[in-house]
């Protein structure tokens, strides 16, 4: 066998061709020369020569490969057949592209989050330092802080397992000045991050060694995308320099494209050198992330070895001072450990990886569903073409040759199937990472295929083909081509055997689509809850704020009058009714925490030092003795607002009003005695899911460290929007130094909702789809057994059977896989519902209305979907049925 | 193809070589390659001219014989074969085989003259 000739064969054909017509024509010259008349010579030659196109077959097949070439040709009267029936193959395709198209493009997002590696060089070989189980909430805790930098250090100068190590951290901060200030994702790393990833420049140089000099930086590189947003491509290095926060930067390189920084879904703006301050390094703030890249030949076991080894000393030599004892002892038994770090780190991770396999295995469901769809199809496609099997049989095919060709029909659907779901998946991920992005936090993800996606979709469609097309194609190869002959497709002996194969694939359609029902039914209502659900404080007409005035360079001792001077005029702006300064925003994620003791008792509590109006802005009654006035200053006695749970928690149920709460020091803050004046009822801490934790409020004056930055909440009757931009206006007239920063609190808060957002929007799209399939499922096989029936039901209608008895009769058919299918559906569902019950909010998995409301809601369509066709057969004209016959 | 040994096997193997045969004096075309054999066999050998050309497409694809266009001898174009140095190889090898099987099958058919 030769695949130059397999290839030339055509050519070689012709050849063949012309070289068999030179023989013919010789051979009839000759016969003429003998003195035959022309026609007759002609003829003999003919004769003599045999049949030329029989020749011509054989050295055609001499040339071809055998399996190819009929794989190849089934392929090719595949084609024609679906050509044939383009309904059939639009549905089908259609179908299976939605099917496909939703599974890759959720398994894409799975990639981009959980498989795909960050794009440095080799980045198997990176591990993170951290502490075995965290830090148990020791000091101030940054986004991925692990470690705090004096820990770094000591790491730095004492590891040998790395061949280079790095820390890194993310903040935003501010470019520009006072109201022109905008906000910018920043990087700061330590002077070898870029050499030890192995990460080249765009343009100019990154960041090195050396830049990591004296406070305040000098030099930074930006990312490429911000290079050409914020920068318009120009080229850097040329001495410009940009504000950042307080200091002159100059800009010197760009990072490759691809370069997103260490965080899977975030971007960096910036990246900036850390500094050394002229002050001792913090050791309180857990602020830098801690990579390496293992030694070749190294590993993780042998990176972890060293890093407990080393522990002890790391531990000892960077205790965060003004701790109680036993905070102190906890941190010195502290252990590093070394994790793999391939894959970045990514706060998405944690927020979506539940949601996204649990709609992976709703989209598979679905997939499923669609399936089962088209096998119906194909069965009942096979039975109207039995005939056709037959006359095949009856030539000579063998079976083997007939399933070959119903799967190449089913392979050409599942490849046309897949390839348009592809192209679905490409577009459907975008939208998916779009629905993931919020004002706040834009996601950024590199969603393109890759091998693993492609990899991925090539399975589906394997397996979507094996499950629609292998079944049918068997069943249809074992007809009996006499009998299917007789028959002529309206026997009333068609066996019931093929029925029941349609019938498990309705029921199966059912049930499958009964626990995505369910779902969607779940994630609905839990969203709805979540929607609705009060906080115990006011959300709507809520405007949050934050000032910050380090450009302005005042001196601390004015901070304090500074900010109320500030929270003056946002009151005095048109609009807004009431408005209070605060450290932490409530329900938005940043947490504040101080440990406590209440007589002997220990514990935690969270903080928040809050202006008098606070209460009234936020809608939260004062139950129990008084808020906070003008008289509670920075002089007066220290005074408390706590809420219900810190006094069941830490008193007993005791009246609050009148105790003491001492707090434990802290750097910065010391233990101070506050008496508690007043109580609230239990609101939200900084979610809407989490349980209350104990809260206590104190007057703003009266917060021990106080920074040059304020937060802000303020209620008013115009929309945030409008309210934000009027204060801004007001303050860059008076003060342009402060930066300033407004958005709608009740649209941060939903914005925290976007995972559950997304599990409702997609669950609910899979559950109508899946509801809509089971309809077309149910209706195709209804209408079929009816159209089987149709002599059967002529004939009882032509002994008067009534109009609604035939009706009842199919509908009953009908009804009783619909209760087969919710039964199953059922169990399934409370099986299944077990992995969705942490994602659930206010309600159970098993939540018997959602279990009620989606067999409900599926039986009703069932008995829409098959209505129609039992009431077609009870209009039947007895006549023309058995006419037929 | 044709890698398994079927019951044409011999036959298909003697017009091969006969076919070498025929060309081992010099180029010929396919009408004369029939004649020649049909001839010199004294008209035993009856070969359906046509299926010769399948067995010179597989002697062509073997790399035994090579071919070109040409013009016979009465002005008419026709593919013309050549018999390669593989092919030549090859027809000693088939020649020394057919004469053992001759010989080998005449000692079966009469012992009685060994």
């Amino acid at each position: 066998m030769s695949w130059r000739r397999f290839i030339r064969r055509r050519w070689w054909d012709e050849e063949r061709a012309r070289e068999i017509a030179a023989y013919l024509e010789i051979e009839t010259a000759d016969n003429i020369a003998r003195g035959m008349p022309p026609a007759e010579a002609a003829a003999a030659a003919r004769r003599k020569f045999g049949n030329p196109a029989m020749v011509r077959e054989e050295i055609y097949r001499m040339n071809t490969v055998g399996w190819l070439e009929s794989t190849w040709q089934d392929l090719r009267y595949a084609a024609r057949v679906l050509r044939l029936s383009p309904g059939f193959a639009t549905v089908a395709i259609l179908s299976l592209a939605l099917g496909v198209g939703a599974n890759t493009a959720i398994f894409q997002l799975l990639d981009a989050v959980r498989l795909r590696s960050l794009p440095v060089r080799n980045p198997q070989e990176l591990a993170e330092v951290k502490i075995v189980g965290g830090n148990h909430g020791m000091g101030i805790n940054q986004q991925y802080g692990e470690l705090t930098r004096p820990i770094w250090q000591v790491i730095h100068d004492k590891q040998r397992v790395f061949s280079g190590t790095f820390a890194w951290s993310v903040n935003q901060h501010y470019v520009g000045r006072g109201s022109e200030m905008r906000h910018f994702h920043g990087l700061w790393v330590t002077g070898d991050f870029f050499r030890v990833l192995g990460v080249q420049p765009w343009r100019g140089r990154l960041l090195l060694p050396e830049d990591e000099g004296a406070c305040p930086v000098t030099h930074a590189v930006v990312s490429y995308s911000y290079w050409r947003s914020e920068m318009g491509g120009r080229e850097p290095g040329t001495g410009t320099k940009t504000i950042m926060d307080n200091d002159a930067v100059e800009i010197v390189g760009v990072t490759p494209p691809e370069f997103f920084g260490m965080s899977v879904g975030d971007d960096f703006d910036i990246a900036l050198p850390f500094c050394r301050q002229k002050e001792e390094l913090r050791r309180d703030i857990f602020e830098v992330s801690v990579m390496g890249r293992l030694k070749p030949g190294s590993t993780l076991a042998r990176a972890s070895a060293e890093m407990n080894a080393l522990s002890p000393g790391i531990f000892e030599a960077t205790v965060p001072p003004g701790r109680d004892p036993r905070s102190v002892e906890m941190y010195k038994h502290f252990r590093l450990s070394a994790y793999p770090a391939s894959q970045g780190v990514s706060w998405l991770r944690e927020s979506y990886d539940r949601p996204l396999w649990l709609l992976l295995g709703i989209a598979g469901l679905v997939l499923l569903i669609a399936c089962a769809n088209l096998a119906n199809l194909m069965l009942a496609r096979a039975s109207t073409r039995a005939r056709e099997f037959a006359v095949r049989l009856a030539l000579g095919a063998s079976r083997a040759r007939l399933v070959r060709q119903l799967l190449a029909e089913s392979a050409l659907l599942a490849a046309a199937g897949t390839a348009c779901g592809i192209a679905l998946a490409r577009s459907l991920s975008g939208v998916l990472v779009w629905s993931l992005s919020t004002e706040g936090s834009s996601v950024n993800l590199n969603t393109a295929m890759d091998w693993r996606v492609l990899l991925f979709a090539a399975g589906v469609a394997v397996l979507t083909c094996a499950a629609f097309g292998v079944l049918p194609a068997l069943r249809a190869s074992q007809g009996q081509p006499a009998a299917a002959m007789k028959a002529g497709g309206r026997g009333m002996t068609t066996g019931r055997e093929r029925f029941s194969l349609q019938r498990l694939m309705v029921v199966t359609q059912i049930s499958v689509s009964l626990v995505l029902l369910v779902a969607a039914l779940l994630f609905v209502r839990s969203f709805r809850n979540l929607m609705t659900f009060d906080p115990g404080m006011r959300e709507s007409g809520i405007t949050a704020g934050f000032l910050g005035f380090w450009q302005s360079n005042l001196p601390e001792q004015r901070w304090l009058d500074f900010k109320r001077e500030l929270l003056d005029e946002v009151r005095a702006t048109p609009g807004v009714l009431n408005a209070a300064t605060t450290t932490n925003s409530p329900l938005l994620g940043s947490s504040w925490e101080h440990g406590v003791h209440i007589g002997a008792l220990e514990g935690d509590s969270k903080f928040t030092w809050v202006s008098p109006g606070y209460f009234d802005t936020m809608g939260i009654p004062v139950v129990r003795g008084r808020g906070f006035t003008e008289n509670d200053t920075a002089n007066s006695t220290r005074v408390a607002v706590v809420n219900r749970t810190f006094g069941r928690k830490y008193l007993s149920g005791a009246d609050p009003i009148g105790q003491n709460l001492r707090t434990i020091q802290e750097p910065n803050y010391p233990s101070t005695v506050y008496e508690i004046v007043g109580v609230i009822p239990d609101t939200q801490y900084n979610d809407l899911r989490g349980v209350t934790p104990p809260m206590t409020f104190a007057p703003a004056s009266q917060l021990p460290a106080p920074g040059p930055w304020t937060g802000l909440m303020i209620y008013s009757n115009a929309p945030p929007a409008a309210i934000g931009a009027a204060i801004k206006r007001r303050l860059a007239a008076r003060h342009p130094d402060v930066i300033v920063e407004f958005s709608d609190f009740q649209k941060d808060i939903r914005d925290q909702l976007a995972p559950e957002r997304l599990m409702a929007m997609l669950s609910g799209f899979f559950g109508a789809l899946a509801a809509l399939l089971a309809m077309v499922g149910l209706y195709g096989v209804v209408s079929f057994i009816v159209a089987r029936r149709r002599h059967e039901i002529g004939i009882r209608l032509a002994l008067g059977a009534e109009c609604g008895r035939v009706v009842a009769m199919v509908m009953r058919d009908a009804a009783r896989l619909l209760a087969v299918g919710i039964a199953l559906g059922t169990a399934a569902s409370l099986l299944a519902g077990r992995s969705a019950g942490s994602l659930l909010f206010g309600l159970k998995p098993w939540d018997p209305a959602t279990l009620a409301a989606a067999g409900t809601l599926l039986a009703a369509i069932a008995a829409a979907a098959s209505f129609v066709p039992a009431r077609r057969a009870a209009r039947l004209d007895p006549m023309d049925a058995l006419r037929d016959e | 193809m044709g890698k398994k040994p079927t019951q044409t096997d011999i036959l298909q193997g003697t017009l091969d070589m006969l076919i070498l045969q025929t060309l081992a004096p010099g180029p010929a075309h396919g009408h004369t390659i029939a004649y020649a054999i049909e001839r010199r066999s004294e008209d035993v050998l009856q070969v359906e001219h046509g299926s010769l050309y399948p067995a010179l497409h597989r002697l062509e694809e073997r790399g035994w014989i090579a071919s070109f266009w040409g013009t016979s001898e009465n002005n008419r174009k026709a593919r013309y074969y050549r018999l390669s140095a593989a092919g030549r190889k090859q027809l000693r090898a088939e020649m020394s085989r057919w004469e053992r099987v001759v010989r080998a099958v005449n000692r079966v058919l009469r012992p009685a003259e060994e």
